[in-house]
């Protein structure tokens, strides 16, 4: 597999949102690249007909019943908000979606 | 040219639960801003997500309800993406495993079936609320975040604004009438999102894609899907450059503009959420809730169209919601005749049901009191005139149509001596009109009715008063 | 102390548990400053549970054994009103609403809470410096590493500041430090602890588990931290022993394999012969060892380094400067700059680095190429547990492939600190439950012995470890701090 691009560094950095000084995304470039070499084991093996494990020990089937409970206080709701107007979480200009 | 239009239909709809889909936070319309939120739909560091039962219930009953299958397996899968109104920067949504899949509709358009696939119907969690600022700022409520949501999505099947129109008339009903949502798009309840474009199937040439948001009526669904069907034909006309883009339906000048364009494929990182177990619906269960499917509205029409003779239209305004077609089959088991019910209820009733802004569960008149006061009408007890009046009186007391009509005393005169005294004063009163009447005049006798219905007060029976009047005058 | 020393002095009347809380607090006051295993000491919070647990036992009111015995608690687990960090910049003001589960069993079973312990930033890390705070330091030798992320609560203990810990462990976070501290750590089956209310790191493999001098006090600790829960969709219906009745002290009739893919290539010798010897002395007592082969095992770290921040990227991703916890004091009208910002300065470099990685491995082009890869060969390696469980009660390695190292030794070096967890992380890509047991010194330094089990086996490892303690004092040995 071909090495991570600069520009595919900055590209993962902004799917991420981490503002990343040009340095560090030089750093993390030389990591990733390692750690991907190392990765490359994996190819050795034969999976074409293994199932997935997403969890180890297997459930299914967990629901609770549709009752509801009192919510937390608003107070405690914004209580550790950076910046909040009355009731309400602030935040600056949103681009739309 | 062979280009014709293709869309598609992605809708959301809130699910009519309790509590959210995966805290027990209370799920309600219009509580004060962030006041319905815990730790879990707040995404707060170590919260974890429990799903609601009921929730997989209601998609369940939908997916069966649109023909889909049932998953034997399926999962729930993280949706990642960065935005304020989303408190885990990821949404638990469905991926590649839907809960439903691979159903069908059929609609009726212009007197013409039409077989729309559904490509699935799955389960997810809605997102909380921005409101702008003028400053620029925005602020965020929650209390939306993590009420259950479903999407149901079609396969790009429609050909015309009208196809659009009856598919999300006739999904609403569906919705409504399987109790899983109230389906409200004004109040956001349920919300569509066309994708729209030309496709020249000799060719396979296209124009590009375009999703409209920004819809919150059927109505702007027609309007935004015509619309953009016309811009895409005009750029083809003209060359103008077009994009694949999201664009906005501008209500107010009744056009879309562009939101933002799709310079490559959003990149969601979907992965199975790790934090809930795979749904596995038992066959019992989906059997279950299969048998409590109530009769749906296309099947509901077609019977009362068969069964009563009512013509398509009757039975569409009655099938539109499912409380009106049982308060209407309650009618005429009561006794009333069909037809007379039909007209009663799609006039009076609803007329009566939209000024004061009620339901038909709200109207204090049952069916059977409805099919009584039509009986009254039916033995000339008292007029269809004077039947409006009782109507109303009865809606605001509850109380019978007998009892109105004997309380306000409104029975319907019949009785011919009376009615001859009545007759005999009219002519003595109005030698005008009997002039004129003699002379070939016939709308004089109106004014003669009119004085015995006065002298009444609109109780005499107004075929007994014609044929005495008209004897009389005869005999003259 | 042990706790259950602690608790039979309670019991015979020679000690308060308002006296046995001062001691640890005393000591706290004596250590810390030279151990630093505390993001956040809470005295007065500690006395005031103290005292209401002298009422209950007074009144012969305990719900729990261990009511009165001082314990400390790992920053990624939520106490309601009182900080939880993750040792993260990030977190620094965040006071949750809330208590994690196992948080809400010590505080109604009256454990008074000495402190919040410090760890890697949001458990990213073997060595606890990934702190944002401050570096632990091992009580064995002031200069070399406590291990981690669990390391402030393996330190804690290690150090006498609290009698019982809580840590988590989602790559050996919580035997890897109980090793290099000579105490004992087990890290429970995936789905025997509630995990509401700690601070994901990789939700599939994260589990809660006791920290402690010996055993019998692990035994005691997961009595009271086990069973299901409702508020954890993963959390497992399996009934709960009570595991103290499995501290039997005999071995007999027992199976144990020996997986030759952790006692090969990089570990140290003098680390693997007191590991052998651990074993030598347990066939001797009548546990039938023999090796094992698992050769999938070998592909276990590749395996981790992609499902761990692949979910941690998305667990992260939260932490925006939205709702709680830091945001950027640069003005920006813009909130995507607001959310990078926040994120870029509000985590450390190897959380930044491994949501990078995670990031990467899931995005569009790579996801099958790399995480439904591993998530397929964690497939292989679990097969190969439940073909070793098959035949073994339990299997035997050494926890660590080293003893503590110098702090400051490996933290140019990521590629050489993530082999400290080559033998822990099969274990939690498996799902099964493992404890580490102190076995030797090397150097002056503690040596651990991992035992693992079938899922929902804790109480066989319990056996095997508490008869191997018995014929043993290593776990009576003290720092001399």
């Amino acid at each position: 597999m071909a090495e991570i691009s600069p520009e595919e560094v900055q590209h993962v950095a902004d799917l991420a949102r981490l503002a990343l000084p040009p340095e560090e995304l030089a750093r993390v470039g030389r990591e990733l690249n390692r750690i991907l070499v190392y990765f490359q084991e994996l190819q050795e093996l034969n999976t074409d007909d293994v199932a997935i494990t997403s969890h180890a020990v297997a459930m299914e089937n967990v629901y609770r019943e549709d009752s509801s409970r009192p919510s937390l206080p608003v107070e405690e709701v914004i209580a550790n908000a950076p910046d909040s107007a009355e009731v309400f979480f602030r935040v600056p200009r949103i681009v739309d979606k | 040219m062979a280009f014709a239009p293709c869309i598609g239909l992605e809708v959301h709809v809130e699910l009519d639960t309790e509590s959210k889909m995966f805290c027990q936070c209370r799920n309600e319309f219009g509580a004060a801003p962030n006041s319905r939120c815990c730790p879990v739909c707040l995404g707060l560091p170590g919260s974890l997500p429990v799903p609601n039962r009921k929730a997989v219930e209601y998609v369940i009953r939908t997916g069966l309800a649109l023909d889909c299958q049932v998953a034997e397996r399926c999962r729930f899968a993280r949706k990642n993406y960065f935005y304020p109104d989303l408190p885990k920067n990821f949404q638990i949504s469905q991926y590649d495993e839907p809960l439903t899949y691979g159903g069908h509709f059929h609609l009726q358009v212009n007197g013409q079936q039409k077989r729309i696939r559904i490509r699935r119907a799955h389960l997810e969690e809605d997102t909380g609320k921005n409101i702008h600022l003028p400053d620029g700022r925005s602020l965020v409520d929650y209390n939306r975040c993590g009420i259950p949501l479903m999407e149901i999505v079609t396969e790009p099947d429609f050909s015309s604004p009208e196809e659009c129109r009856v598919y999300l008339t006739e999904l609403r009903a569906i919705l409504r009438y399987i109790e899983v949502s109230t389906a409200n798009m004004e109040e956001g309840v349920m919300r569509a999102e066309p994708t729209v474009n030309l496709i020249d199937s000799d060719t396979g040439e296209a124009t590009p894609m375009v999703e409209i948001k920004n819809l919150n009526s059927i109505k702007s669904v027609y309007e935004a899907v015509k619309y953009e069907i016309q811009r895409h034909w005009r750029c083809l006309e003209s060359g103008e450059e077009m994009y694949q883009e999201t664009r906005l339906w501008d209500e107010q000048n009744s056009l879309t503009a562009t939101m933002r364009r799709k310079e490559s494929a959003d990149d969601y990182m979907y992965f199975p959420e790790p934090d809930l177990v795979p749904l596995v619906p038992e066959h019992e269960w989906i059997e279950e809730i299969r048998a409590s499917l109530p009769e749906l509205p296309s099947a509901l029409r077609q019977r009362l169209v068969e069964r009563y003779e009512l013509p398509e239209y009757g039975a569409e305004v009655i099938t539109a919601d499912r409380d009106t077609a049982v308060y209407y089959e309650q009618i005429v088991e009561a006794g009333a005749d069909p037809k007379a019910a039909s007209n009663w209820l799609m006039g009076d009733v609803m007329g009566y049901l939209n000024e004061q802004s009620l339901e038909i569960a709200d109207l204090k008149v049952a069916p059977e009191q409805l099919a009584e006061l039509l009986a009254l009408i039916e033995s000339n007890t008292i007029s269809g005139k004077i039947a409006k009046d009782v109507f109303v009186k009865m809606a605001e007391t509850g109380q019978s149509a007998q009892e109105v009509v004997k309380a306000e005393g409104l029975q319907q005169i019949s009785d011919e001596s009376e009615l001859g005294r009545l007759v005999d004063e009219a002519i003595a009163k109005n030698p005008k009109a009997v002039e004129d009447f003699k002379s070939g005049k016939e709308r004089a006798l109106g004014a003669m009715v009119g004085y015995i219905m006065g002298q009444t007060r609109g109780q005499a029976n107004p075929q007994l008063v014609n044929q005495m009047l008209r004897e009389k005058l005869g005999q003259m | 102390m042990t706790a259950h020393e602690v608790t039979e002095q309670i019991a015979a009347g020679q000690l308060s548990a308002q006296e046995a809380t001062e001691a640890c607090l005393s000591r706290i006051e004596a250590v810390e400053g030279q151990v630093n295993s505390f993001v956040t000491v809470t005295p007065q919070h500690a006395r005031e549970q103290a005292a209401q647990a002298d009422q209950k036992i007074a009144a012969g009111e305990a719900s729990n054994t261990l009511t009165g015995v001082a314990i400390g608690i790992k920053e990624v687990m939520c106490t309601e009103g009182l900080p939880s960090t993750c040792s993260s910049k990030m977190l620094e003001s965040f006071v949750p609403p809330y208590d994690a589960t196992v948080v809400e069993c010590s505080r109604d079973a009256l454990l008074p809470m000495v402190g919040k312990t410090n760890m890697d930033e949001f458990a990213m890390g073997s060595s606890t410096e990934n702190s944002a705070f401050q570096v632990t330091r091992n009580p064995w030798n002031l200069d070399c590493v406590p291990g981690g992320s669990s390391g402030g609560s393996a330190a804690a203990v290690a150090a006498g500041e609290a009698f019982v810990a809580l840590g988590s462990d989602t790559g050996g976070s919580i035997r890897q430090p109980a090793a290099l501290c000579g105490i004992v750590g087990l890290k429970p089956t995936y789905g025997r602890v509630s995990r509401y209310g700690l601070i994901a790191y990789a939700s599939s493999l994260d589990q809660i588990g006791p920290l402690t001098k010996d055993v019998t006090d692990c035994a005691l600790v997961m009595n009271l931290i086990s069973g299901h829960d409702p508020l954890d969709a993963t959390s497992a219906e399996v009934p709960v022993p009570d595991y103290t009745q499995h501290l039997t002290g005999s071995v007999d009739g027992l199976k144990a394999g020996v997986p030759v893919q952790l006692l090969g290539e990089g570990i140290d010798p003098q680390v693997r012969d007191c590991v052998q010897a651990a074993i030598d002395q347990l066939q001797d007592m009548g546990l039938e060892c023999e090796e094992v082969q698992m050769p999938h095992i070998d592909y276990s770290l590749p395996v981790y380094y992609i499902i761990a921040p692949a979910e941690c990227s998305s667990n992260l991703a939260r932490f925006d400067g939205v709702r709680y916890g830091y945001r950027t004091p640069t003005e920006t009208d813009d909130i995507n700059e607001l959310f990078s910002h926040t994120r870029a300065e509000g985590f450390g470099p190897e959380v930044r680095l491994r949501i990078m990685l995670g990031t990467y491995t899931l995005s569009a082009g790579y996801y099958d190429a790399y995480y439904l890869k591993a998530l397929k060969v964690r497939t292989l390696i679990k097969r190969d547990f439940d073909q070793a469980f098959a035949k073994y009660d339990v299997l035997l390695s050494p926890t660590s492939p080293t003893v503590a190292f110098k702090i400051g030794e490996r933290a140019d070096d990521p590629l050489a600190m993530k082999l400290a967890d080559i033998c822990t992380i099969p274990v939690n890509l498996a799902g099964i439950p493992a404890i580490s047991i102190p076995c030797g010194f090397v150097e002056g330094l503690p040596v651990g012995l991992q035992i693992m089990a079938g899922p929902f086996a804790e109480e066989k490892i319990l056996q095997v470890a508490y008869a191997y303690e018995q014929a043993n004092n290593w776990h009576k040995q003290r720092p001399a701090l």
